[in-house]
């Protein structure tokens, strides 16, 4: 017997219709191979009416290549791509809502947010929300410079990413697809 | 008939009566179904098409739906189920998840509750949409009557093309009531699926130099053989490059059972040859089918030593199970002709065909002797009643199959003529599956006769179809090969559990008086004497009737492959496994 390919993280992305249920029909497909999804994001893409979904996974090659397939065979799904980081630019937001009383307590606050890359979105007597783009790594490691100050909210968005590569395939599709409607338009039967 | 004036501003309908017109505009002329509240206006708007829509009320959903299943796969065409929401759109699931498995075109009409109702737990609400996406080709709830069209147009394209599979529109009370004022137009592009792939010619040049280098080649030919109409093409190619020939369970019937090249049927209980020979091809050539677990047995002791040519219409299969050389993504017939002119002649290792007889020599010899050759007093087989009434209908009937040990029995035994001709629940497995979907078969083939070949167990989880076959006279021939048991299981347990029998005896009622209070002819049949009369009376004209046939609940259905065991593992017997030294002996 081969060996277990190797488990790593995988970004997946796939362009749709925008229509209701969509995100259902996907995840059922991870559902049944027991694929737990880390984290989900859903958006408007560069084309107009086409949604754009952003899943990752642990898992192996093998298994997302079918997990792939199976959710371009979905009708209301037009591509699906799948990457790992080095094919991608991605980033996470993150908020953190700290208790602001502490906070005002740190000499070097200003400095944190700096060398963070963070900013402070709102701040009250009560509460301050600071927010960070970056990495998973790098939201985290703010997240521990944070916990002394009494972190009472965390979220970390899905990830969002776009490629690296200099072809927009998703286009190329699109131009596909309507060479081939133009080629199909006689109802006749 | 009355002339239809096309639907418009000045002439505007409901949309239920929209959805009728939709439904005949798609060439269909048979509907199965059974009414409720929720799709009322649909069951109203269908009184006035009677003479143009032919409705077919059964005696519950899920025997719509597998009727629908029967109708589709005798004739080809989509077939199209009616049912009210809740609980009549949750009995017709088992068959939506048997028809995608086994790609069956399906349209399935659900009523659901009124748009402000929706998400309220209103009387009869189910969530059709959650429930039926993972196990539909496509699903959608359709809220206004002006989406009507749109949405019947998507549905019956999607259904019958590419890999057919079932579709569902859920149709809320409202889109039902609402006012309709556009024609009618059907659709052939959705611009986010592609049903027809361009053939690919480096694919088909891929895959052509290897069926010319093969020494031991074999095709598995499965149902997309069928659905893509490419029975004649498929002869064509293996008669030109000499290339044997297994079906699918789901295969049967895309090549004559007595073609020379044809070499018998693949998986758990199929043929000795190409099981056997699957481990020892250098070639496979798998069209139109998935390489399902019961085809290959343990995957990662499939086929050796064999480079695999895959074609098949669904992408997504290519490498699901059996990692491929080549993937011809492409529609059967195309790639079947494309491959014959591409290939040509060629010719195989001297005794590579003969080596399937060979097999077929000892299987004759250690499974059919038992099976088929009994003597007069023993108990009667399975095996012997599908033979014989195969042998009776001149091997030209549809075989329709419920699931288990009679299944198994009728895809041996039966033999076939003409495409389309075997009906059987592969995929799903779904017990109950056989009467109603010989009802559909024989509407939709009201030329050929329809054998139904069923289990005391099955028959008896859709045995409220009787009523339909009384009420509209539908002329199957139903054959119960009663062994008191569920035979099946009780195979397993025999094998495999110790002979330990739990929970499969059946105390079975009189089938006869039951197909008695039905109106339905019948006889009992007790020995082997009383068959080949009983048999005659059956076929001697085209009513509905009932044999109820004792069987010898001992029997087994062999070969077998055991679960997990690679292919070429081959029981003949409990205790006697195939070996190739055993052809060399003779
Ligand atoms: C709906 C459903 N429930 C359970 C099973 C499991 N099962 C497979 S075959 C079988 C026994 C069938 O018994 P019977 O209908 O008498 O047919 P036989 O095998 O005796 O020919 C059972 C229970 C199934 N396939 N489908
Ligand atoms: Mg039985």
């Amino acid at each position: 017997m081969s060996q277990p390919a190797p488990r790593q993280l995988f970004t997946v992305t796939v362009y749709s219709e925008n229509c209701v249920g969509l995100l259902n029909q996907v995840s059922v497909i991870f559902t049944r191979r027991c694929l737990n999804i880390e984290d989900v994001s859903a958006s408007v893409s560069s084309v107009p009416d086409i949604h754009k979904l952003t899943l990752t996974t642990w898992s192996d090659r093998p298994t997302m290549e079918k997990v792939v397939k199976q959710i371009e065979k979905r009708i209301d799904v037009l591509r699906v791509f799948l990457f790992t980081d080095d094919d991608i630019v991605y980033q996470e937001i993150s908020l953190y809502k700290v208790s602001t009383q502490r906070l005002l307590e740190e000499q070097d606050l200003e400095s944190i947010i700096r060398h963070h890359s963070a900013r402070i979105l709102e701040m009250t007597p009560d509460y301050t929300v600071i927010e960070k783009t970056g990495h998973p790594w790098e939201t985290e490691a703010l997240f521990d410079r944070l916990r002394r100050y009494d972190i009472k909210q965390f979220v970390r968005s899905g990830r969002v990413c776009v490629t690296k590569s200099p072809v927009e395939y998703i286009d190329m599709f699109l131009e596909e697809q309507n060479r081939r409607q133009n080629g199909n338009n006689d109802l006749s039967d | 008939m009355k002339e239809l004036q096309e639907i418009s501003p000045e002439n505007p309908v409901s949309g239920a009566e929209a959805l009728v017109r939709a439904i005949i505009a798609e060439d269909t002329d048979t509907v199965f179904g059974y009414p409720g509240g929720q799709i009322l206006p649909v069951y109203d708007a269908l009184y006035d098409y009677t003479d143009r829509l032919n409705h077919i009320l059964v005696r519950h959903e899920q025997g719509a739906i597998h009727a629908a299943q029967g109708f589709a796969r005798a004739t080809g065409r989509t077939g199209v189920v009616i049912v009210t929401s809740g609980p009549g759109a949750a009995n017709v699931v088992t068959g939506l998840s048997d028809a995608m498995m086994d790609s069956t075109p399906l349209v399935v009409i659900t009523g659901q509750v009124g748009a402000q109702y929706l998400g309220s737990d209103a009387f009869q609400e189910t969530d059709v949409i959650g429930i039926t996406q993972p196990i539909t080709k496509w699903s959608l709830q359709v809220r206004r009557a002006e989406d009507i069209n749109a949405a019947v147009a998507r549905a019956f394209f999607i259904a019958r093309s590419g890999r057919p599979g079932p579709v569902v529109l859920d149709i809320a009370r409202d889109a039902q009531t609402g006012i309709v004022d556009t024609p009618y137009r059907k659709i052939n592009f959705i611009r986010s699926y592609d049903p027809s792939p361009v053939l690919n010619k480096s694919q088909i040049e891929a895959a052509a130099a290897i069926i010319r280098q093969a020494k031991r080649p074999l095709i598995l030919a499965g149902q997309g053989v069928a659905i893509s109409g490419a029975e004649k093409a498929l002869a064509r190619f293996a008669e030109k490059a000499s290339l044997p020939v297994a079906n699918t369970l789901l295969g049967l019937s895309t090549i004559p059972s007595d073609h020379p090249l044809y070499k018998g049927m693949l998986g758990m209980h199929g043929n000795v040859g190409p099981n056997h020979n699957t481990n020892r091809a250098d070639v496979i050539i798998g069209v139109g089918m998935r390489f399902d677990d019961r085809v290959t047995g343990l995957a990662s002791g499939y086929a050796p030593d064999a480079k695999i040519i895959h074609i098949d219409i669904d992408p997504s299969e290519f490498d699901k199970v059996v990692a491929s050389t080549v993937a011809v993504h492409a529609d059967a017939r195309e790639a079947l002709e494309a491959l014959t002119e591409a290939v040509g002649e060629r010719s195989n290792e001297e005794g590579w065909l003969e080596s399937f007889d060979r097999c077929a020599r000892i299987e004759d010899r250690e499974v059919f002797e038992a099976e088929l050759r009994r003597k007069d007093q023993a108990p009667m087989t399975m095996g012997e009643v599908v033979a014989t009434i195969s042998e009776a209908t001149a091997h030209d009937a549809i075989a329709v199959t419920d699931v288990g040990q009679n299944q198994m029995m009728a895809s041996r035994y039966f033999r076939f003529r003409s495409p389309r001709s075997f009906i059987s629940s592969g995929g799903l497995g779904t017990m109950g599956f056989g009467l109603p979907a010989s009802m559909g078969a024989k509407i939709g083939r009201p030329d050929r006769t329809v054998v139904c070949f069923l289990g005391d167990g099955g028959f008896q989880m859709t045995v409220q179809e009787l009523g339909t076959i009384m009420e509209y006279g539908i002329g199957v021939k139903i054959v119960i090969m009663n062994n008191n048991f569920l035979g099946n299981v009780r195979q397993w347990q025999n094998l495999f559990y110790h002979r330990r029998f739990s929970q499969t005896p059946l105390l079975n009622p009189d089938f006869n008086m039951i197909a008695a209070a039905y109106g339905i002819q019948s006889l009992e049949v007790r020995s082997r004497a009383e068959l080949p009369a009983a048999i005659e009376a059956m076929l001697a004209d085209d009513k509905a009737f009932l044999l109820n046939i004792d069987i010898d609940p001992t029997d087994m259905v062999f070969p077998m492959t055991p679960a997990g065991k690679t292919v070429d593992t081959i029981m003949l017997s409990p205790d006697i496994y195939f070996t190739p030294e055993m052809i060399e002996k003779k």
